[in-house]
């Protein structure tokens, strides 16, 4: 673990991606804690729409809330959403994945065709689909956004897992008489951690796009509590007069994106097979 | 004799520094036309590299060329070194002077396109044929890699012909330019050995014919005695030795070249079988196959397949505790499937395999072929280890670890293997390392499918030396899938021949090597490269092995035996 973040940094696009992370990361515990220059929900009634200024870094908004520690609890509600749809996502993907690719047949048949009607609708349709049944807030968004992801972990697993069913130290364990349970986690999953952890990286960035979209269209966190797309939502109309309370958040989740997508890019490259070099 | 190539301190690396990863280390030799160079030696001794370095495709490796010369002598007279062309002029090398046959004919043919469509392309890029001349120029070819029905192979693709008939397409495509040199990248490797030695003789008839040049790259120093002039034997970079072939290979001068020589495992029709334990006949025998049959459904219409292919048919053996019984046969014949159905790892369609159950739970275990397949890349070798016993119900204790530790020891590895991973060991001690692991649970009989064709010769024959041993320290019983005659020669007590799904003759190690009966054993054993046998020639052998695709509810018919002596019979042949 400890060699693959030194691997990480010292991959060009993957050192940019942990600092941007490292340092998102570091916010939202902030955030969690209550670590803000003011608090997120009190109204400066007589600071209303500030430019960004010394005393509010960010500016402040319509309300006269502070822009920037609004900005930081944002970042915490989307870490949350994002780390714990993805954390759901990825174990439900993994597993349905894994048992098709193991029994075959009929299983097979059916895990992968519900997958796909799931996965035939667009991300952020199908979640919005679930929430208008379930109803918004900030559990129905991590669902939401778990079950929009898990298919595309059943595929990922699913898809490796075939291939390593047939290789001969799986047909090796089974003429030792090693149990499925055993085969499953030790031959197969353990074998698929590489193609896992780039996936995992890469679906955080949607998590974190879809989170916004859902709460710009109001459907994701409920206000009062601060959130990067609920923000974006309310700048749309003072555009013009407080281009900062767009800006900020915008900027917020494209580094938030890209900084996953650095990531992924960075540990694909770093465990891709074709790049490790086996031994002779 | 005229100079064709003139190669002098050749000096090759990889990576960001190539001086410092040279893989070539000062290689100089010279080729006359018409002349066949071999160049031998294990893997990573840098045998293909210097070679790929003649036409510069080392470069799309990966690799720079750091010193020295390569003069070619083109076709117009002129002399040209290859080191310091530009990219446009090694086109044309590539194109005209340089033919190139790799080990892998699969990968190296486009498989979506016709291999008419291949080789016509060939004659494109080369003599600008197009149209119907290509058409007639690609027919024209096939007919000169004796392949039989040219007219409707054009219209294949790579995946329906076999190995040996893709290896003769990529032949075709080389010869499309008319090269001055050849340059064969382990032509014969991933091949069975009757295809090996055809396409052996169709290379030396098509030398003969055509007057090119070869350089014939390989690990087997027996296989290119038969064709190479001279022969170039490289260690580690380096070019221990060349000579004329028949002084390097009656008086090698190098130790590297003894070792090679000694490490071929040299095939003497019987005469060096292993005299040891007498088949035992009063004994019951431990492994016990009757009428083994092993199918497989192909093609389905409305739910019921339309046939079956018939993978094993109607197999019979039986194997004695402490004995080695080697099946021996060539890819497709059914002999890992057989092995495979032992170990229960397919299904069985008919048949009865009985297992004496004695020291273990699990009598039977198994070793496979590819050492780096076989061992899961992830797992340290104590849990690689540990697994059979842990499956078994055994906890990972001192006592077990004395166990690991044991048996680490009796197949030559180190003590601190255990923390080690796969991918830390050579490919000859992954497989000792595989064969721990099938004694950890103390079977009496290990099966051993194609378990040193992966390992480089000489470590070849130190696990074959390991496994005798292990015999007989542990009263082992083998059952060792192979379709190399020289390394069965060397283990085997009893030979049980396949074909096509069947043992067509079973026996003796003696009787079956030495006195051959059925005509596919004659065959299996004249294709046997070796040193000893280097100035018998042989004619190309076209011989196909037939499909094993049978319609549904086809039964074979009932096998005839005859006795040819002693524990030696002989399925008769249907008169054809």
């Amino acid at each position: 673990m400890g060699k693959l973040f030194s691997a990480l940094f010292r991959h060009p696009s993957g050192r940019i991606g942990l600092v941007i992370i490292g340092l998102y990361l570091i916010i939202a515990v902030l955030g969690m804690l209550g670590l803000t220059p003011h608090d997120p929900l009190k109204l400066f009634a007589i600071d209303r729409l500030k430019p960004p200024s010394a005393t509010y870094w960010f500016g402040t908004d319509l309300l006269g809330r502070d822009t920037f520690s609004r900005l930081m609890v944002g970042i915490r509600q989307s870490m949350v959403i994002a780390f714990a749809s993805v954390a759901i996502a990825t174990l439900a993907g993994t597993i349905i994945g894994l048992l098709s690719a193991w029994w075959g047949g009929v299983w097979d048949g059916i895990f992968m065709r519900v997958m796909d009607v799931l996965l035939a609708f667009p991300a952020i349709l199908l979640a919005l689909l679930i929430i208008a049944i379930v109803g918004p807030g900030t559990t129905t968004s991590i669902a939401a956004i778990a079950i929009v992801y898990t298919p595309i972990f059943a595929r990922v697993v699913r898809g490796p897992a075939l291939s390593l069913k047939q290789r001969d130290f799986v047909d090796a364990a089974r003429t030792f008489g090693s149990s499925q349970p055993y085969i499953l986690t030790r031959h197969l999953l353990l074998n698929l951690v590489a193609p896992l952890a780039v996936q995992v990286t890469l679906a955080l960035a949607w998590a974190l796009l879809t989170e916004a979209g859902l709460s710009f269209l109001g459907l994701g966190t409920q206000p009062p509590t601060p959130s990067l797309g609920l923000m974006l939502s309310e700048s749309r109309n003072l555009m013009q007069q407080a281009p900062w309370l767009m800006i900020f958040p915008a900027v917020t989740i494209m580094l938030g994106i890209l900084g996953f997508n650095l990531t992924g890019d960075a540990l694909r490259d770093i465990l891709d097979p074709r790049t490790q070099r086996r031994e002779a | 004799m005229t100079r064709l190539l003139s190669v002098r301190d050749l000096r090759v690396g990889f990576g960001q520094d190539p001086k410092a990863n040279e893989v070539v280390k000062g290689v100089s030799f010279d080729l006359d036309a018409g002349q066949t160079l071999a160049i031998v030696g294990e893997s990573g001794s840098g045998k293909s590299v210097s070679a790929l370095s003649i036409n510069r495709l080392v470069d799309f490796g990966g690799g720079r060329i750091t010193g020295g010369s390569i003069e070619l002598t083109r076709a117009d007279g002129s002399v040209l070194d290859v080191t310091k062309a530009d990219e446009r002029t090694l086109l044309g090398i590539r194109g005209h002077d340089v033919g190139m046959i790799f080990q892998e004919p699969m990968t190296s043919l486009n498989p979506v396109h016709t291999v008419g469509a291949q080789i016509e392309e060939a004659f494109r890029l080369s003599k600008g044929l197009t149209g119907e001349q290509a058409h007639r120029a690609s027919l024209d070819v096939l007919g000169r890699v004796r392949i039989p029905d040219a007219q409707s192979r054009l219209g294949y693709y790579p995946h329906q012909l076999s190995g040996g008939m893709r290896q003769r397409i990529m032949i075709a495509m080389a010869l499309a330019a008319s090269p001055r040199l050849l340059i064969a990248d382990e032509p014969t490797t991933a091949l069975d050995v009757t295809v090996q030695a055809q396409i052996m003789a169709l290379l030396a008839e098509l030398r003969e014919e055509t007057g090119m040049a070869m350089i014939f790259i390989t690990h087997d120093i027996g296989l290119v005695a038969g064709i190479a002039d001279r022969i170039m034997v490289m260690q580690n970079g380096v070019a221990v030795e060349q000579d004329e072939a028949d002084r390097v290979l009656d008086a090698p001068q190098h130790d590297y070249t003894r070792h090679l020589l000694r490490a071929v495992p040299h095939f003497t029709s019987g005469a060096a079988v292993r005299g040891d334990s007498a088949r035992p006949t009063a004994s019951e025998p431990i492994v016990k196959v009757d009428d083994l049959v092993v199918r497989f459904p192909v093609g389905r219409a409305w739910f019921k397949p339309k046939g079956a292919i018939h993978a094993v048919d109607g197999v019979s053996f039986d194997l004695m505790a402490g004995e080695t019984l080697a099946i021996v046969g060539e890819s497709g014949c059914g002999k890992s499937t057989t092995a495979r159905a032992l170990l229960g790892l397919n299904t069985v369609t008919r048949g009865d395999i009985q297992v004496t159950s004695g020291r273990s739970g699990r009598p039977v275990q198994m070793v496979f072929q590819d050492p780096f397949a076989s061992l899961n890349p992830r797992l340290n070798v104590e849990a690689l280890l540990a697994e059979p016993a842990i499956a078994n119900g055994q906890r990972l204790d001192a006592d077990l670890r004395k166990r690991m530790a044991f048996l680490l020891d009796r197949v030559g590895l180190p003590q601190d293997a255990l923390s080690r991973y796969p991918h830390q060991f050579s490919g000859g001690q992954r497989q000792r390392l595989c064969i721990a692991r099938a004694l950890m649970l103390n079977p009496d009989v290990v099966v051993l499918d194609e378990a040193v064709s992966a390992l480089d010769v000489s470590v070849q024959a130190r696990v074959l030396d390991l496994l005798i041993d292990l015999q007989h320290e542990f009263g082992l019983a083998y059952l060792f899938i192979s379709h190399d005659m020289a390394v069965v020669e060397r283990i085997a007590h009893r030979i049980a021949v396949m074909f096509a799904g069947q043992v067509v003759e079973i026996g003796n190690a003696r009787a079956v090597l030495h006195e051959p009966q059925h005509s596919y054993t004659k065959r299996l054993i004249a294709a046997v490269p070796a040193v000893e046998r280097r100035r018998q020639r042989f004619a190309v052998d076209m011989t196909q092995v037939p499909s094993l695709v049978r319609p549904a509810g086809y039964e074979p018919p009932a096998a005839q035996w005859r006795e040819a002596g002693e524990d030696h019979r002989v399925r008769l042949e249907e008169q054809a």
